[in-house]
């Protein structure tokens, strides 16, 4: 049976359906849940896609952390659920504490729209557990506020327990330490700023993303035999 | 008792401030070439009942800690105001 994929829509969300695109081509069953529900169904993975929740108001995923559907997010991924969060959806994850650090405006203030190189520096995720490390993949990024910041104590430790997941060849944005993606401690919550969902074709110009993605679709699909 | 607060969020020291850099780096252009550490940040405005300044205080902070400031990047000062009500 194919894994079920909940993709949470926020008001401003706007890669749902280039994820539910994705997740589809590759033999997932998307569903897209809207924010103001208070369960995800039967999910076995939940992506938090990117775009503007809550038109990033106060803060780039400030606002979203309050939604309803946020409380179905935090208690799948605290049951060990496969939760990703990509681009405004890895805001949104560390605004609400299910990852550590934050995302601020990029050095520069520039607006990065383009395909950059990343590193895969961790296969101990969901999105990347059958990604070969070194691997280098083409992943477009599009986003201003994609600096990753945290504190030296967490850096620390998000090197030392291999949870930085991607980092970017050449850094577009005045990233700490090059950081494109992190996971949690138990590597079943990911963040990422690049987009893998619009590198899954050949015919969008790159499909070095299919490799993240059918990672996910696998740790849900672990899950769902496991259940 | 009616107060105002205002709100001053800042990224924390030592956290890149892009925005002020930027600046920073704009004014010697306009021939001021003797400012520095220049920090851009954001202010909020609000009016909250409370019985009195000290609770007021702590809901004011409270809300910054959950809300309106990201501890992890930015910090806050509050500046409370007693307003005086009419009558």
């Amino acid at each position: 049976m194919s894994a079920r994929i909940a993709i949470v829509v926020f008001p401003g969300t706007n890669c749902e359906l280039d994820v539910a695109g994705a997740v589809t081509a590759l033999g997932g069953r998307p569903e897209l849940v809207f924010h103001t529900e208070t369960t995800l169904g039967d999910a076995d993975a939940v992506v938090i896609p990117g775009g503007f929740a809550h038109g990033d108001y106060l803060r780039t995923g400030a606002l979203a952390r309050f939604s309803p559907v946020m409380g179905a997010v935090a208690a799948h991924a605290e049951a060990g659920g496969p939760l990703v969060g990509i681009c405004n959806g890895f805001q949104v994850l560390t605004e609400a504490a299910l990852l550590p650090g934050a995302l601020q405006k990029n050095a520069g203030l520039k607006f990065r729209c383009e395909t950059v190189a990343c590193r895969v520096d961790s296969s101990r995720s969901a999105l990347t557990g059958e990604a070969q490390v070194g691997s280098v993949l083409r992943l477009p990024i599009n986003h201003f506020e994609g600096a990753y910041v945290c504190d030296t104590p967490t850096l620390d430790r998000l090197r030392a327990e291999d949870r930085v997941v991607l980092r970017y060849v050449e850094n577009p944005n005045g990233s700490l330490d090059d950081i494109a993606g992190i996971t949690n401690a138990a590597g079943n919550v990911v963040g990422l700023m690049p987009h893998p969902e619009r590198a899954s074709d050949a015919l969008l110009g790159s499909a070095d993303g299919v490799v993240l993605l059918q990672s996910l679709l696998a740790a849900a699909g672990a899950r769902a035999v496991a259940a | 008792m009616r107060y105002e607060a205002r709100i001053e969020v800042t990224h924390l020291p030592g956290i890149l401030d892009p925005q002020g850099a930027t600046v920073e780096r704009s004014l010697p252009a306009l021939g001021y070439d003797n400012v520095s550490a220049v920090r851009i940040g954001k202010c909020i405005r609000l009016i909250l009942d409370a019985p009195e300044r000290e609770a007021a205080r702590a809901q004011v902070e409270a809300m910054c800690d959950q809300l309106l400031a990201n501890p992890v990047i930015e910090a806050y000062e509050i500046e409370l105001t007693e307003l005086v009500t009419a009558g």
